[in-house]
C-alpha cells in the first residue's frame, strides 16, 4: 500500500502549499508564493508517485472508485494549476485551486481505499481514455470556475468603487476573463472526448453506446451549458460577469455530474457495488 | 573628527520662487561642487538639486566655520544677501543630518509622501559628486547607507504601494480593468489640465493611441498632435465610443453628453468589450446611470480624488514604520561613524594583542611550570616587546593629524581586518 503513503504525503504538501498560498496573500511577500509553488509542485511529484505505484499495484488503471476518482481529480487539477502557473503568474488563483484539490484529497483520504479487482465492465482499453479525458475537462473547468469568482468579486469591487486591499491582490479583470475563454476553448473539446470515449466504451460494456443513465444525462446537461456559453461568447459577446456567471454554473453542473450522481442518483456509473 | 553637515531648503522651508534662484542648473552643479570642495573647511561634498529642495552635504572639520562658509557659497553663487537666505535655509548636523539624508532618500521627506523619484536624484546627485571626486571615503559610506535604508523602506513598509494623485490613481483601474494598457486606446473629450494630464499619465503607462474630440475641431487637432494622435469631428462621438477602451471627458458641457440608452447601444455594437470612463468634467459629461452597464465602469472626479486621499491617509500610516527603520539605520551608521574615532581604536586593538599574547604565554609557561621567575620575566617582557613593535608603526601613522581624511579609511580597515567591535563606550570617546 505504498500508494497510500505517497498519497498521504502529497495532501500534506497540498496543505502547506495552501496555507503559504493563503499566506502570501495576505502579507504579499512574494518568497511566500515562491515556496507555494514549488510545495505545491513538489506535492504533484509525490501525487504521479500515488497514482503509479496504484497502478502498479492493482493493475489498472486505478480510477474505478470515489476514493480513486476523487485523488485524480484532485491530480488534474494541481496539473492544470502548474500549466497555468506558467503562462498567468496569478497566485489568488493558486490558493483557490489548491484549496480545493485539497478537500478532494480530504474526502478521498476519508473513503475506502483498498483496491479492488476490476469490475468486469470497467475491462475496457476506452475506460482510462473516458476518465483521462473527462477529468482533465473538469479539471480545466475548475479553473473557469476560481477565475468566475474572483472576476465577480474583483468586479464587485471595481464596480462599488473600492480600491483597497481586495483589489490590490486580485488580478486585472482582462486576465481573469481571458483565463476563463481559454479554459473554455480548451475544456468543452475535452469535455465532448469525454463523453464521445464514455459512449463507444459504453457500446463495448453494456451493448449501447447512450441509455439515458443519470451520469449520461447529466453530462449531457453539462456540455450543453458549455456549449451555449462558448456560443453566446462567439456571437453576441458574452464576456465579463455573463461569461464568469456562466462559468460557476457550468461547474456546479460538472460537480453534480461527477458527485452528485454518484451520491444521491442510483445508476450504471455509480459504482455501489464497491463500496461498503 | 570629521563631521556632517547639511544645508538646505525645500518645498516646507521655502516659496517656489527662491527654490527656483537657489536651484543649480544641472550643467553647473559640476563646476558648483568643484568651487565648494575647495572652500577649505570642506572635506567632501554633494549638491542636490531638484524643484523641491537644493541641499548641500558636506563632511567637514571645522562644523561651525564649514557652515558659515557654505552659507557665503550659496549667496555668493545665487547672488542673493545672506540675510534673505537665512530665513528659508536649515542646518542640519552630525546624527540629526545623518537622519535627514536617510528620510529624504526614502522619500519621508517629499512633498508626495512615498514618491519614487527622489532616490534617483539623489543616485544622480552621488554619482556626479563621485566622478568629480568631490565626495570621499565618508560621503560615499553614508550614501550607500542611504540607498540601503530607501530599499528597506520600500520593500518593509507599502509606502509607495497605492496611487497618489488623481491620474495615477486612473491608470491603476485602468490597470485593473484592463490589465498591460499596449493594446488599449484612449478617446480624450473636451480640454482641460486634468483630463490631458490624465492622458499623458496612460500614455507613459504604455497606452497604444489617443484619439481626441472637441467642440472646437482645430482644438481637437492641435491636442493631437501634442499626444501623437488623432483626431475625430465632435459629430462622430458615438463613433469613437465603439472602438476606444477608456474614456475621459472634461467638456464644459451644461448637460449631459453620453446617455445610458444609447450606450447599451455602442455595447451592443462593442460586443460588450469593457469600457473606462473617467468624467473629469463639473458638471459632469456622462449619465451615473451609464456605470450601471455590464463592463461600463464610470469614475468622476470626486471618486478618484476620493481614492488618492484614501491613499494618502495609508501613505501616512506607513511613514511611521519608516521612520522607525530610519531611526534604527541612523544608530548603525552613527556606531560605525564613531568606531572611526582614532584613540579607541588603538586602546581597542592594544587589548587584542595584549589579549592574545596574555593567553598564549599562560600556554607557554604552563608547559614548562619549572622556568625560573626571571625567565618567565624575560618571557613576558620578550612578548611584550613583539606587540609593541609591531603595532608602533600603524600607531604612529594613525596618528598623524595631517592625515585625518585617511585615518577614517585606516580605521575602518584596521576595525574591519581585525574584527575590532563597533561599540564605543562614552569613556573612550571622551578621550578621542
Amino acid at each position: 500500500m505504498i500508494n497510500i503513503y505517497f498519497f498521504k504525503l502529497a495532501s500534506f504538501l497540498y496543505c502547506l502549499a495552501t496555507l503559504s498560498y493563503s499566506a502570501y496573500i495576505f502579507f504579499l511577500k512574494e518568497g511566500l508564493s515562491k515556496v507555494a509553488t514549488r510545495l505545491v509542485t513538489l506535492g504533484f511529484a509525490f501525487h504521479t508517485l500515488a497514482f503509479l505505484t496504484r497502478l502498479i499495484e492493482a493493475g489498472y488503471t486505478p480510477v474505478t472508485n470515489l476514493h480513486e476518482s476523487l485523488s485524480f481529480f484532485a491530480w488534474m487539477i494541481i496539473g492544470i494549476l502548474l500549466i497555468a502557473n506558467l503562462k498567468y503568474k496569478i497566485k489568488v488563483l493558486g490558493a483557490f485551486l489548491t484549496s480545493i484539490a485539497l478537500i478532494f484529497m480530504i474526502f478521498a483520504f476519508a473513503l475506502p481505499k483498498e483496491i479492488l479487482p476490476l469490475a468486469p465492465v470497467l475491462r475496457s482499453v476506452w475506460h482510462p481514455f473516458h476518465v483521462l479525458f473527462a477529468f482533465l475537462g473538469n479539471a480545466i473547468f475548475t479553473l473557469a470556475f476560481c477565475c468566475g469568482v474572483i472576476y465577480l468579486i474583483q468586479e464587485h469591487q471595481l464596480k462599488k468603487k473600492k480600491m483597497g486591499a481586495i483589489v490590490k491582490r486580485l488580478p486585472s479583470l482582462k486576465v481573469l476573463d481571458d483565463l476563463n475563454y481559454q479554459a473554455l476553448k480548451f475544456g468543452f473539446p475535452l469535455l465532448t472526448l469525454g463523453i464521445i470515449t464514455g459512449a463507444v466504451w459504453a457500446e463495448y460494456a453494456w451493448g449501447r453506446y447512450w441509455g439515458w443513465d443519470p451520469k449520461e444525462t447529466w453530462s449531457l446537461i453539462t456540455w450543453f451549458l458549455y456549449a451555449a456559453m462558448l456560443h453566446q461568447r462567439l456571437t453576441v459577446g458574452w464576456r465579463g460577469r455573463k461569461a464568469a456567471i456562466m462559468a460557476i454554473v457550468g461547474f456546479m453542473s460538472v460537480l453534480f455530474t461527477f458527485l452528485g450522481v454518484n451520491l444521491i442518483l442510483p445508476g450504471l456509473h455509480t459504482y455501489s457495488q464497491w463500496e461498503p | 573628527m570629521l563631521d556632517l553637515v547639511i544645508i538646505g531648503l525645500n518645498h516646507k522651508t521655502a516659496p517656489i520662487d527662491i527654490r527656483e534662484k537657489l536651484a543649480f542648473p544641472e550643467k553647473e552643479i559640476e563646476k558648483a561642487l568643484t568651487e565648494a570642495h575647495s572652500l577649505p573647511s570642506v572635506k567632501e561634498t554633494m549638491i542636490l538639486s531638484t524643484c523641491n529642495r537644493v541641499e548641500i552635504y558636506a563632511i567637514s572639520q571645522e562644523v561651525e566655520t564649514s557652515i558659515q562658509q557654505l552659507k557665503d557659497f550659496l549667496s555668493r553663487y545665487h547672488h542673493l544677501t545672506l540675510n534673505l537666505l537665512e530665513k528659508y535655509l536649515y542646518v542640519y548636523t552630525g546624527e540629526q543630518a545623518v537622519k535627514h539624508i536617510f528620510r529624504v532618500a526614502s522619500s519621508l521627506d517629499s512633498m508626495v509622501l512615498g514618491e519614487p523619484q527622489i532616490l534617483g536624484q539623489i543616485k544622480a546627485a552621488y554619482t556626479l559628486s563621485a566622478e568629480t571626486k568631490t565626495s570621499g571615503f565618508i560621503l560615499h559610506r553614508l550614501l550607500h547607507r542611504a540607498f540601503s535604508v530607501a530599499k528597506r523602506v520600500r520593500t518593509e513598509t507599502q509606502i509607495g504601494d497605492n496611487a497618489v494623485s488623481v491620474s495615477s490613481v486612473a491608470v491603476e483601474l485602468a490597470e485593473k480593468i484592463f490589465g498591460n494598457l499596449d493594446q488599449r486606446t484612449v478617446l480624450l473629450i473636451g480640454a482641460g489640465e486634468m483630463s490631458e494630464l490624465a492622458a499623458r499619465h496612460l500614455l507613459s503607462a504604455g497606452v497604444q493611441k489617443i484619439w481626441v474630440t472637441n467642440r472646437s475641431f482645430d482644438r481637437a487637432l492641435s491636442l493631437a498632435s501634442e499626444f501623437h494622435g488623432e483626431a475625430i469631428p465632435f459629430e462622430d462621438l458615438y463613433r469613437g465610443l465603439k472602438k476606444v477602451d477608456i474614456v475621459i471627458s472634461a467638456t464644459d458641457s451644461p448637460h449631459y453628453l453620453i446617455e445610458k440608452e444609447r450606450m447599451v447601444k455602442v455595447m451592443k455594437e462593442r460586443k460588450q468589450k469593457p469600457l473606462f470612463f473617467i468624467d473629469i468634467a463639473d458638471p459632469r459629461d456622462i449619465a451615473p446611470e451609464v456605470g450601471d452597464l455590464e463592463n461600463i465602469y464610470l469614475y468622476n472626479l470626486d471618486d478618484l480624488q476620493k481614492v488618492a486621499n484614501e491613499n494618502r491617509k495609508g501613505r501616512e500610516q506607513e511613514a511611521q514604520k519608516a521612520e522607525v527603520i530610519v531611526e534604527e539605520e541612523v544608530a548603525k551608521f552613527v556606531r560605525w561613524y564613531k568606531s572611526l574615532e582614532i584613540t579607541p581604536t588603538i586602546i581597542a586593538l592594544k587589548k587584542k594583542c595584549e589579549e592574545i599574547r596574555k593567553k598564549e604565554l599562560e600556554k607557554l609557561l604552563s608547559l614548562y611550570p619549572h622556568l625560573s621567575e626571571k625567565e618567565r620575566r624575560s618571557l613576558e617582557a620578550m612578548t611584550s616587546a613583539i606587540v609593541n613593535k609591531i603595532l608602533h608603526d600603524p600607531f604612529v601613522r594613525l596618528k598623524q593629524k595631517d592625515e585625518e581624511a585617511l585615518s577614517d579609511i585606516y580605521v575602518d580597515a584596521l576595525r574591519t581586518l581585525f574584527q575590532l567591535p563597533e561599540t564605543v563606550s562614552t569613556e573612550e570617546q571622551e578621550e578621542g
